[in-house]
């Protein structure tokens, strides 16, 4: 009833390629964003804001990253891991060996070290598609881990393997406090997360859904499939490495190799695909769903169990809350395979009709 | 009747010279030779498994034939990848349709355009300044196209859920954002009903007529064919059998024997 584009007339090509081409879409999004800035950082407590949001957001914007691989250009990759772990130790290693170096830059920098070598693990896909491209990447992932853990360089020779972030300085603002974090994540991956909408909706991302769709009609149009597969890599490794050193510097503060391995690839996959392939606003569901639900389940099992009179110790609940997520996103996949963003979509298709029936 | 159609048919943009393609052992064709004038429409014909589809897939860079050599504007070329061709302004439509099924109408048409835009990955992230202006500049382009194939009203439904002679529609228009010199159409009828058969032979004339585009085309439909083309190539088991004007095909005697029959 309130959900109408009736009305609403484009008078010109511009105002009609807008993101959001429906007004109270807008309004929406700007009251989401307004209350993410101005009223979140005020009302949350610092766990939240530390534990939740933070790594949430993160993640969203690594799936970003992963979901205009996968979802746009159709490329199957399980080693987003490892190019977060590329973005953490390239911005490292910029941090501790050029230490004038702003911290945004050190940031940027090395999500543009994750598109270099992304270049160089996608050369593969021109050749290989499907599994066999899966299993490429997959080398990848394996390969960084080991190259981590075992080549003292990229640790500065820290005895124990874990590095320490240095002091986060944005350009004189000291990051600190948990809402500090939370604010200068926000905006890294708000600014990022638009950046990705212009790509998909513009002239390369039509070419990255063309080579996903048909890559064979998608030639014939004269489109390069080396320059549309490269630079979905290159991109989309800029935008994981960039996660990558944020989840370094500014979530962990200090880590070691196995923090991005093998599961985060997995965890980033399941979030691009639960989120909804080829849609930006699904990351996000997506990242909240696999970080958000876990941590529900392992505070609402224990309560839960009370009432029925069973006391779980803590094993049982974290064994309880795996199959429960599990059961979930299986759940989820039959319900709508297309993930939340399509449901999402389907929803809002409802709402322009109700509560009439056509 | 309407008006007799105004167009000019000019000097040879297409030779095909001994042509001979095979797979394996399969010989798909043989020795085939022919033309195609600027600003004719040429139609190829023959059974099934001619080498039809096979010819157009030599033209525009798809298979490379072992013998023989294809000259395009005057220029003889040897191998030639797929968007070489686009690039050098040859578009064309398939049999089976290779639409982009998950994006709307709109942006697969747009698709079409993608030799022309120009601005860098940096300036279409910001969306800005000239990104922008070309998105618009393109997007202009596009709406004519979609406003001459009369299909406004899908223009933002993903074509996965179009049906078939619409899907069919906007492959044409796919090809024809490229602004092609030469466009291939392979069996751009096929499946049609007898209106939906009109329609499309109106855009091809149309095409044909206002941008001046050279049209090579299969087809099955033998009236389709004998109406519309200015000349006909006759294929069989990867062999010419026949080229000239329809009045000349439905007389000669080996096309009647090959494929056209005799009508009880």
């Amino acid at each position: 009833m309130f959900y109408r584009e009736a009305g609403q007339f484009k008078t010109s090509y511009g105002r009609d390629m807008a993101v959001f081409p429906i007004a109270q879409d807008r309004i929406a999004i700007g009251l989401i964003v307004a209350i993410a800035f101005l009223a979140v950082p005020f009302m949350a407590t610092e766990y939240f804001l530390s534990s939740i949001m933070v790594p949430t957001l993160i993640l969203a914007l690594a799936a970003i990253g992963l979901n205009i691989l996968v979802g746009y250009c159709g490329q199957v990759s399980l080693g987003s891991g490892a190019f977060m772990a590329i973005g953490a130790y390239a911005a490292y290693n910029f941090a501790i060996r050029v230490p004038e170096l702003p911290l945004l830059v050190t940031i940027l920098l090395g999500g543009v070290v994750s598109a270099m070598v992304g270049i160089a693990f996608g050369i593969p896909s021109l050749r290989i598609k499907g599994f066999y491209l899966a299993v490429a990447t997959l080398a990848a992932q394996f390969f960084f881990d080991w190259l981590f853990l075992r080549v003292g360089w990229f640790t500065n020779y820290t005895p124990s393997g874990s590095v320490n972030a240095p002091q986060l300085n944005v350009f004189g603002w000291i990051v600190n406090t948990p809402t500090e974090k939370y604010l200068f994540v926000l905006g890294v991956v708000c600014v990022l997360a638009v950046l990705a909408k212009n790509l998909v909706r513009g002239h390369v991302g039509r070419q990255w859904m063309a080579i996903r769709d048909m890559d064979i009609a998608a030639e014939i149009i004269g489109i390069r499939p080396m320059y549309a597969k490269l630079t979905a890599f290159a991109v989309s490794s800029f935008f994981v490495g960039v996660a990558g050193s944020l989840w370094a510097f500014v979530h962990l503060g200090s880590w070691e190799p196995l923090a991005f391995n093998i599961d985060r690839s997995f965890q980033l996959l399941f979030a691009v695909i639960i989120g909804g392939l080829g849609s930006i606003a699904g990351c996000f569901m997506g990242a909240a769903f696999m970080w958000i639900l876990p941590i529900f389940l392992d505070i609402a099992l224990p309560p839960l169990g009370e009432l029925v009179g069973w006391k779980m110790d803590k094993a049982t609940v974290s064994h309880f809350g795996f199959m429960i997520f599990g059961a979930l996103i299986v759940f989820f996949l039959i319900v709508e395979p297309h993930g939340l963003a399509r449901l999402w979509s389907i929803m809002k298709e409802k709402l322009r009709l109700w509560p009439f029936p056509y | 009747m309407s008006a007799p159609r105004t167009r000019t048919i000019g000097d040879t943009l297409l030779t095909v010279d001994r042509i001979s393609l095979s797979f394996g052992g399969v010989k798909a064709l043989t020795d085939v030779s022919f033309d195609i004038a600027k600003g004719e429409v040429r139609a190829i014909i023959g059974p099934n498994g001619a080498g039809k589809s096979s010819m157009l897939n030599c033209i525009n860079g798809f298979y490379h034939p072992q013998q023989g050599s294809i000259t395009y504007k005057s220029v003889k070329r040897s191998q030639m990848r797929p968007h070489e061709a686009a690039a050098q302004g040859i578009a064309r439509t398939f049999q089976n349709i290779a639409l982009f099924k998950g994006m709307s109408t709109l942006d697969n048409i747009m698709t079409g355009r993608n030799l022309r835009m120009k601005t860098g990955i940096l300036a279409q992230a910001l969306h800005f300044g000239p990104a922008r202006a070309e998105e618009i500049e393109h997007r202009l382009a596009v709406e004519r196209i979609i406003e001459f194939l009369e299909i406004e009203h899908i223009r933002k439904t993903p074509v996965g859920r179009l049906p078939y002679g619409l899907q069919k529609r906007v492959e044409l228009g796919r090809a024809l954002a490229a602004e092609p010199e030469l466009l291939l159409l392979d069996e751009p009828m096929a499946g049609m009903n007898i209106e939906e058969k009109q329609d499309m032979c109106r855009f091809i004339l149309d095409v044909n007529d206002e941008f001046g585009t050279t049209i090579c085309l299969i087809e099955h439909d033998m009236g389709v064919v004998m109406d519309i083309s200015d000349r006909v190539v006759v294929l069989d088991y990867g062999k010419k059998i026949g080229d000239g004007v329809p009045d000349e095909i439905k007389r000669n005697q080996t096309v009647i024997d090959a494929y056209l029959g005799v009508s009880h």
